[in-house]
């Protein structure tokens, strides 16, 4: 018993003494959590069994969060290129015998379905950073081609369940790693260029509902009840919040269902119809410190490894609030991305938390000359 | 991993810069991106504000319409003429259903729906209004009800909704006066545009229904309701309750109509009974007539082809709109005014030798005719009424000339609408040079003058214009407005207020001599032993005035007589006309009847002016009890104000004791004169 409590003191002195988590991110996350599930118990209409859901994901999410920073970098980078393998294998699984609601994403592990795509946002700048920290940087064109493959196979596999949004997140994710490598802009403009000539190809082998979704993003009102009804509904939440908002659960548009989606990927547009301009705006600017202090924290880092790692982690960050916000004011086409913490659903607050996580770790192996 | 040794050495610290230019470069793309994203929330949510909060509002609130129930019609005594009555219909709301057609095609297994359903169905559903449901098929049976119930799941956004139907309940027997309501159409819709009443679906199509359409109608109330996005109401936000339509009590008597139709028995015709001291109309027919619920929510093409096909045009309101040659039943009014002009006094005489010729002229030139031939010897003022002797209204026609005719009978209300509370009303011919010059672009001849005096040539008259005519006269003179609302209520318990008509003009009668003397000869008519009428009165407590009219529809032709008189060839060429009125020196009602194809006025008119004043006499009579839902109105006593005395059969008003028709008859027995 004595002994027990005195392991606690230890434990808590070695905590504040000499913290593995950074603090500010931390408590920059729990009021983003905090605030999410205060948004959802408004668009989930007070469905405790959503709201509940939702809260023990991220309890999950902070624990293994919690787990996933006691691991020094040096350990993700050694297992970086066996988790890729392993989240790819689980691709392709997915793609073979999955199951899911019209796409075929979730794999059923008995107790937990889950998302292996979710994975790959996380393993895919592991093993882009992994093969580019052992190569001389800016990267010659060789490893950017390499490097360009190995994002290229697991964003292809995912763009096949179909699934173009989580393909594009994981591109993206490899695609910072990249360019916080130091790419040269000549060369990120030249493949940039190449991806733009491939647009027409790619048209090609969409599926009828993205190339409609893409197709409404430049007019919404031309279908105002088939896909341009997402956009639509989505503004005139937003447009109808004004300044300060309808308030908590006032919202018609949300309460009415007219929105659809809304406890998932159309939960900002709730948050913007009922705390108005002000809620949005808040809402933005947690998300901005807590890339920021991302970026600090990668700026920190001890090795190139942990530097590009980390840093396309936050920019993945931002990534996903720019997609989401854009989505939901009209700016940016229907890409079923949610918004991060925020949005009702499992895989994707648990692997954010656990990115975290790793940039916690990376925090404190940071460089020691300061 | 093996690592080969590369030519590039690293340089950790340059590595390190370089990161940091790019995480620099990232925040500052961040900042712009997330500014962006803050920019854009600003445009839409302060810049954009008001615009985003109508579209929220027109997705999430919802007007209902709620329709008024419409006023209720009464006769005088309080019997139902037109009621709303709760049917059930079924409704769809087209943004709810996916296919149209291939849902109306499965819905017609299970509820039948009419080509005429579906035409009403097709037309509603160009004209709709809001969110309103557009009515599909009116008056579900039990039935029905229940088969569409059980296969509701089927049809989404077609519902069965109650709501109330025009009824009128006497059915044919009203039409003439009530009218109907029919589904709203697109001019009368866009007429509606902008006023409370734009979510009406029905209104008054013709008489009483269309002619008080601002009473009836109400006004309507209307519910905020907040829908959720499948439409289905969530709460409701506001309600303001319609007003209903006002209840109107008609001046008819139920019991004097339906004897008119008796009497007309389906026949081409019309009659008509006035109270003549206040104008109130007691009776009013147009025969053949037809069932005005058939319109209630649409007419059926094959129903409307029916009637619009037959033969005897029952569309046609006769009693307004049915302009007829009015022959002898002009007389009485031309020796009122020959006396009241002083041309004429009652003793003057004249000698009926068959034919009169206008003097001055050469002979040989056309003659006017007796009824017969030889004519009917030398005739006063009484027995050419009696005896509706042509040659004595010739000849006083001539002396009076036109001009001075024309005017008097204007006094008369004949050539212009009597402004009766009903819609379309014509007007009739009044013969004057005026209408002539300005109708025929021809001068006046005398002849024309001539054959005007005894009801031929140009004249036109309603058989409304005749009752009021009529009227006017049993009225000592007295012009009164002929009309049919009696009374208003503004709702079933409130009061009811006695609807005031004063009269239109001065007495046109200044001497009660001169009354008397044309009376006289009108009760000749009915008791004179060569009365065109006689035997009218018998078993009737009262004494009638009347005269018979027998129009010509062809100007004959040659100088023959016609010989060809049985009743069915007459039929074919005369027009039966009878106007009277009772009690002869008190009168209190008078009637018109006209039948379009009938060979004698007095033979087959006056009978159907005579059951009229069957029911009212016997009304009169009857104790009160005899039929206590039809006799003794809601309303009981109603006090009308001073100068609109009370109309002769309400109770209690048995002011004319059958003693009275011992003042009022002679004694003297008739009927059974050749």
């Amino acid at each position: 018993m004595i002994r027990a409590a005195l392991r606690l003191r230890i434990f808590l002195r070695h905590l504040l003494t000499r913290p593995r988590l950074d603090l500010p991110l931390l408590i920059a996350l729990l009021l983003l959590a905090g605030l999410g599930l205060f948004f959802l118990s408004s668009a989930a209409d007070l469905a405790w069994r959503t709201i509940g859901a939702q809260a023990a994901r991220f309890v999950l999410g902070f624990m293994l969060l919690y787990v996933v920073s006691r691991i020094p970098p040096a350990q993700f980078r050694h297992w970086s290129p066996a988790l890729y393998v392993l989240s790819v294998v689980l691709l392709v699984l997915v793609l073979v015998l999955g199951q899911g609601r019209g796409a075929d994403r979730w794999l059923n592990l008995g107790i937990v379905r889950f998302q292996p795509s979710e994975l790959l946002k996380l393993t895919t700048p592991m093993m882009a950073a992994w093969y580019l920290a052992q190569r001389p940087l800016p990267p010659s064109w060789r490893d950017l081609g390499v490097v360009v493959v190995l994002i290229a196979l697991p964003a292809g596999l995912i763009a096949l369940q179909p699934d173009l949004g989580t393909a594009l997140l994981v591109a993206a994710a490899g695609a910072f790693v990249l360019f916080l490598s130091g790419l040269s802009l000549r060369r990120i403009g030249l493949i940039l260029g190449v991806v733009l000539l491939m647009l027409p190809v790619a048209w090609h082998f969409m599926h009828d509902y993205q190339r409609e979704r893409v197709l409404t993003l430049f007019d919404p009102e031309s279908d105002p009840l088939g896909t341009g009804w997402h956009v639509i509904q989505s503004e005139i939440a937003v447009g109808s919040g004004g300044v300060f908002g309808k308030g908590f659960m006032r919202g018609t548009q949300a309460q009415l269902q007219f929105l659809p989606e809304h406890t998932t990927d159309f939960i900002y547009a709730v948050v913007g119809e009922e705390f108005g301009l002000i809620g949005a705006l808040l809402l933005l600017a947690l998300y901005l410190f807590i890339v920021g202090r991302s970026l600090w924290i990668a700026v920190n880092a001890r090795d190139t490894y942990a530097r590009l790692l980390s840093g396309a982690l936050a920019m993945s960050f931002f990534f996903y609030v720019m997609v989401n916000g854009g989505m939901i004011t009209g700016l940016l086409p229907v890409v079923g991305v949610p918004l991060p913490l925020v949005s009702y659903g499992g895989t994707s607050a648990v692997s954010l938390l656990a990115g975290f996580g790793m940039l916690m770790s990376i925090h404190a192996h940071r460089k020691l000359m300061q | 991993m093996k690592r080969k040794p590369r030519p590039a050495l690293r340089n950790s610290g340059e590595e390190q810069r370089q990161f940091t230019r790019r995480a620099w470069f990232s925040m500052a793309l961040i900042l712009l991106a997330l500014a962006g994203l803050g920019v854009r929330f600003f445009w839409l949510q302060v810049v954009r504000h008001d615009e985003f909060v109508t579209r929220a509002n027109d997705n999430s609130i919802h007007v209902r319409f709620l329709s008024p129930p419409r006023g209720m019609i009464f006769d005088r005594n309080g019997v139902v003429l037109a009621e709303n009555v709760p049917a059930f219909r079924l409704e769809v709301v087209p943004d709810q259903v996916h296919d149209l057609p291939a849902m109306l095609k499965s819905l017609a297994t299970v509820v039948p729906l009419s080509s005429d359903d579906l035409r009403r169905f097709e037309q509603a559903l160009k004209e709709r209004h809001g969110f309103q449901g557009v009515p599909l098929r009116d008056r579900l049976s039990q039935d029905e009800i229940a088969r569409f119930a059980i296969n509701r799941w089927r049809f989404p956004g077609v519902e069965i909704k109650p709501y109330l139907r025009r009824y009128y309940p006497e059915g044919a027997l009203a039409t003439s006066v009530v009218g109907y309501v029919g589904s709203i159409d697109q001019r009368e819709a866009e007429k509606l545009q902008g006023t409370p009443w734009a979510g009406m679906n029905q209104t008054g199509k013709s008489g009483i229904e269309r002619e008080y359409e601002k009473l009836l109608r109400g006004v309507p109330g209307y519910e905020l309701v907040e829908v959720n996005a499948d439409q289905r109401p969530v709460r409701v936000l506001e309600r303001v309750p319609p007003r209903p339509g006002e209840n109107l009590y008609l001046t008819l008597d139920m019991r004097m109509q339906k004897a008119a139709y008796a009497g007309l028995r389906g026949r081409a015709g019309a009659a008509v009974a006035v109270d003549p001291r206040n104008g109130q109309v007691l009776a009013l027919a147009s025969s053949p007539s037809y069932d005005p619920n058939l319109f209630v929510g649409g007419i059926s093409e094959a129903n409307y082809k029916a009637l619009l096909d037959d033969p005897h045009h029952p569309l046609l309101n006769r009693v307004t709109e049915g302009t007829y040659l009015p022959g002898s039943t002009v007389k009485p009014f031309e020796a009122v005014a020959g006396l009241e002009l002083g041309l004429r006094t009652p003793q003057y005489t004249v000698d009926s030798v068959g034919e009169w010729y206008i003097p001055g002229l050469p002979p040989g030139t056309r003659g006017y005719r007796d009824d017969v031939p030889g004519g009917f010897g030398v005739v006063d003022l009484t027995q050419a009424i009696e005896m509706s002797v042509n040659t004595y209204f010739y000849k006083l026609a001539y002396d009076m000339g036109i001009d001075r005719l024309s005017a008097f009978m204007a006094k008369f209300g004949f050539g212009e609408p009597t402004g009766i509370d009903l819609p379309h009303e014509a007007s009739g011919v009044l013969p004057s040079r005026a209408w002539k010059a300005k109708t025929l672009h021809r001068p006046w001849y005398l002849g024309d003058t001539v054959i005007s005096g005894i009801g031929q040539g140009y004249w036109q008259v309603t058989p409304l214009q005749l009752a009021n005519a009529v009227s006017t006269l049993a009225d000592f003179g007295q012009p009164q407005r002929l009309h049919l609302l009696l009374a208003t209520q503004d709702g079933s318990n409130a009061p009811i207020k006695p609807v005031v008509v004063p009269p239109p003009g001065p007495p046109v009668i200044a001497r009660r001599a001169d009354w008397q003397a044309v009376m006289q000869g009108m009760v000749k008519v009915v008791e004179g032993a060569r009365g065109t009428a006689r035997g009218l009165d018998v078993g009737f407590p009262y004494r009638i005035a009347g005269k018979t009219g027998t129009a010509e529809i062809f100007s004959r032709t040659s100088h023959a007589w016609h010989t060809n008189r049985t009743n069915h060839e007459l039929a074919l060429r005369h027009r039966a006309l009878f106007i009277g009125f009772t009690p002869a020196s008190d009168p209190r009602v008078a009637g018109v009847a006209i039948l379009e194809r009938a060979p004698w006025g007095g033979r087959d008119a006056a009978p159907i002016v005579r059951d009229m004043f069957d029911a009212w006499a016997h009304v009169r009579h009857l104790p009160d009890t005899l039929l206590p839902g039809d006799i003794l109105p809601p309303w009981a006593p109603m006090s009308l104000p001073p100068g609109t005395a009370s109309a002769a059969p309400v109770p209690p008003a048995v002011d004319l004791p059958r003693a009275s028709s011992v003042l009022d008859r002679t004694g003297a027995t008739v009927g059974g004169a050749p």
